[in-house]
C-alpha cells in the first residue's frame, strides 16, 4: 500500500476521457450539476464527498447504468478516448458503451453460478464460443484479480461459496475478463473488512497498469492510499478537482478542508 | 439538549411510582388474557384446515379400502378397461389415468411456455405502463369459471380444430387440453414472475454493466436466478391441470378409454367422477366406491407432485 508521501512521481499524462458541463436528472431534480472533469489513462482517479453527493450516480453515468431505469436525463458531455464518442448522447448505443466500460459494485454480486462461469459470462455474451480461449482468459482475469491461487482448484465450484473478499476479486476478475478500457468501483470496499479492503486496494494499484480507475469512496483514507487525483463533491456540484497529495494536505475550497478534516459529512 | 426530558421520562415509565403499579398490573392481566383469547381463535381456525383435510382423506381411504376388498389392487392397476358400471365390470385405473396425463401434458404444453415467456416479458421487458394494464387481464383469465371453458373449448376451439383437422371427433383431449393449457397460464405466469422479479436488481446491473443485452440478461442470469420459483410455478401448474374437472368433462368426452392419442376422446379421472357423482348409485355399491378410489388416486398424484415441487424448490434454492 503506498501512502500520500510514496506516490511515485506521474508519467506525462494522456486523456482517457473528458466530461463537459454534465447534467443529470432523476425527473425533476437535478443530481449532477454542470460537472468539468478529466479521467487521466491509467492513473486511479478517486471520488470523495458525503453520502448524496452525488458521487455514486457521476459514476453511474460513465456507463449508462440510470438507462436501466425510467425518468432520467444526461445534458453535457462524456468523451471517451482514443475515439472521443460521447458517452451519455442519446444516440450512442449503453451495450457498446459497457463493452468498453466496466463496473464493480459496492456490494458483492456475483451470479448464481460457478467461479468459472461468472469470470466467463462477459465473454460469453460478446459471442465467445471457443473453451481454449474462454479457459485463457478466465485464467489471466482470475490472476490479475489476485485470485487464481485460491480458486484454482475449484473453478467449478459455486461462487456463492468464497469469502466477501473473495466475491468482491471475482466481481474483479469478471470486470477484468473483458479487457475493459475504464474500471469503475463503486465503494467496492465498504461491505469488507480491513483485512480484504487491503487486498483491493493493493490490487486497484497493480491494475492502473492496465485500466483507467475511477474510485467512489466514503473512506478518504483510502482514496489518499490508491488515487492519484481525487474530485470532491458536495449536493451534486464538483468542488474541487486536484491532486490527491494537493486535496489532502492543501485544498483549495473552505468546504474541501472541512471534509477532509471531518467536520461534516 | 434535546434529548433530556425524553430520557428523563422513560425512566419515569420504567420505574414507576408504587402506587400506580396496581393498576398497571390489571391492565397486564387484561392484555394478557386478550392475547390468549385471540390466539386460541386463530389456531381454532387453523385447525378447522388441518383437521378437513384429515377427514378427507381418512373417508377416501376408508371407502377405498372397502373397494380394493372386492377389487385386487392388481387389476385395479393392470386392468386396461375401465367399465365398473357394466355387468363385465373392468376396474382398470389407467384408462382413466391414461386421459389425465394426456390432457394435462397437452395443457403443459401450453402453459409452461406461454406462461414463461409471458412472466419474463412482464418482468424483464414490460414498460410499467403495459404491465400494469396486463397484469389485470391475466388475473381475469385466471377469475373465468372453469365452466366457461369447457364451453370454449366444445363449441370453439372444436370445431376451430376441426377446419384443419376434418376427422377430428366433436370430444376429444387436444381441444380440451389446448384450452386448459390457457386457463393454467395465468398461474403459472404470475408465480413465475414473482420469482423472477425477486431476483435482487444488483444481479442485473452486474449483467447489464458486463455488457449484456436484455435478452441475454433474462435469459442467462434472472431466469436461473430464479429457477427454484420457476420450478414450483410448473408444480402448481401440474396439479391445476390433473385435477380439472369441468373443461376436460365437457370437452374431451365421458368415454373411459386406454389411450394417449390426443385426437381421441377419452374420460380423465375427474371426469368420471363427475359423471357417478352425479348418477343415482346406491351408496355403499362398489360403483358407488370406485370414486373413492379414483379421488384417492388423484390425490396420490397431486400430492406426488407437491412433494417433488417441495424437493425442487429446497435443491434450486438460491442464496443471494
Amino acid at each position: 500500500m503506498s501512502t500520500i508521501s510514496t506516490l511515485p512521481p506521474k508519467p506525462p499524462t494522456q486523456l482517457k476521457a473528458q466530461v463537459n458541463a454534465l447534467n443529470f436528472y432523476y425527473g425533476d431534480f437535478q443530481a449532477l450539476k454542470n460537472i468539468d472533469f478529466p479521467v487521466e489513462k491509467n492513473q486511479v482517479t478517486a471520488l470523495i464527498g458525503p453520502s448524496g453527493c452525488g458521487k455514486s450516480t457521476f459514476l453511474r453515468c460513465f456507463n449508462r447504468m440510470h438507462d436501466l431505469y425510467p425518468n432520467m436525463r444526461y445534458e453535457g458531455e462524456i468523451l471517451l478516448y482514443p475515439d472521443a464518442i460521447n458517452i451519455v448522447d442519446r444516440h450512442v448505443d449503453p451495450i457498446e458503451v459497457r463493452m468498453r466500460i466496466s463496473m464493480v459494485f459496492q456490494k458483492p454480486n456475483p451470479f448464481p453460478k460457478s467461479i468459472y462461469e461468472n469470470v466467463a459470462y462477459g465473454l460469453r455474451v460478446r459471442g465467445e464460443r471457443l473453451r481454449k480461449v474462454i479457459d485463457e482468459k478466465v485464467e489471466d482475469a482470475l490472476r490479475a484479480a489476485a485470485l487464481w491461487d485460491e480458486v484454482k482448484d475449484r473453478l467449478h465450484d459455486l461462487a456463492f461459496n468464497l469469502s466477501g473478499g473473495q466475491q468482491q476479486r471475482l466481481c474483479i476478475a469478471r470486470a477484468l475478463a473483458t479487457s475493459p478500457e475504464i474500471l469503475l468501483f463503486d465503494e467496492p470496499t465498504s461491505a469488507l473488512d480491513p483485512i480484504a479492503t487491503a487486498k483491493i486496494e493493493e490490487l486497484v494499484n497493480e491494475l492502473k497498469e492496465k485500466v483507467t480507475i475511477l474510485i467512489v469512496t466514503h473512506n478518504m483514507q483510502q482514496a489518499a492510499r490508491v488515487s492519484a487525483y481525487t474530485a470532491f463533491m458536495y449536493i451534486g456540484e464538483l468542488i474541487e478537482f486536484d491532486d490527491t497529495r494537493k486535496i489532502f494536505t492543501n485544498p483549495s475550497s473552505k468546504l474541501t478542508e472541512e471534509y477532509i478534516t471531518g467536520r461534516f459529512g | 439538549m434535546d434529548s433530556m426530558p425524553l430520557k428523563h421520562s422513560s425512566q419515569q415509565w420504567i420505574n414507576p411510582p408504587a402506587d400506580h403499579r396496581v393498576g398497571v398490573r390489571a391492565i397486564k392481566r387484561r392484555r394478557h388474557l386478550a392475547e390468549r383469547g385471540i390466539e386460541s381463535l386463530l389456531l381454532l381456525a387453523a385447525l378447522v384446515s388441518v383437521f378437513t383435510t384429515i377427514a378427507i382423506v381418512a373417508i377416501l381411504v376408508w371407502e377405498s379400502i372397502l373397494f380394493f376388498r372386492t377389487v385386487p389392487l392388481f387389476d385395479f392397476l393392470t386392468d386396461r378397461q375401465w367399465t365398473p358400471l357394466f355387468d363385465d365390470a373392468h376396474f382398470g385405473i389407467v384408462a382413466l389415468l391414461s386421459g389425465t396425463l394426456t390432457t394435462t401434458v397437452v395443457a403443459l404444453l401450453v402453459a409452461i411456455p406461454l406462461g414463461t415467456v409471458l412472466a419474463i416479458y412482464l418482468s424483464e421487458f414490460a414498460p410499467f405502463r403495459v404491465r400494469e394494464l396486463a397484469k389485470p387481464f391475466l388475473e381475469m383469465l385466471g377469475g373465468i369459471p372453469t365452466i366457461i371453458y369447457g364451453y370454449f373449448a366444445l363449441l370453439f376451439v372444436t370445431p376451430l380444430l376441426q377446419r384443419i383437422y376434418p376427422d377430428l371427433p366433436g370430444f376429444n383431449m387436444l381441444s380440451a387440453g389446448l384450452v386448459m393449457g390457457i386457463m393454467i397460464v395465468p398461474y403459472v405466469s404470475s408465480l413465475s414472475e414473482d420469482a423472477m422479479r425477486a431476483v435482487p436488481m444488483n444481479m442485473r446491473e452486474a449483467s447489464y454493466a458486463l455488457g449484456a443485452t436484455r435478452l441475454q440478461t433474462a435469459l442467462f442470469v434472472v431466469t436461473p436466478a430464479a429457477l427454484s420459483g420457476l420450478a414450483s410455478s410448473y408444480i402448481l401448474g401440474i396439479s391445476r391441470a390433473v385435477g380439472e374437472t369441468m373443461v376436460v368433462a365437457i370437452a374431451a368426452g365421458m368415454q373411459p378409454s386406454f389411450t394417449f392419442n390426443p385426437l381421441e376422446p377419452a374420460a380423465t379421472i375427474t371426469a368420471y367422477i363427475v359423471q357417478v357423482a352425479l348418477g343415482d348409485l346406491p351408496h355403499g355399491s362398489i360403483g358407488y366406491q370406485t370414486i373413492f378410489a379414483a379421488g384417492l388416486t388423484l390425490l396420490l398424484i397431486t400430492l406426488l407432485f407437491n412433494i417433488l415441487g417441495h424437493v425442487l424448490r429446497k435443491h434450486f434454492r438460491e442464496a443471494y
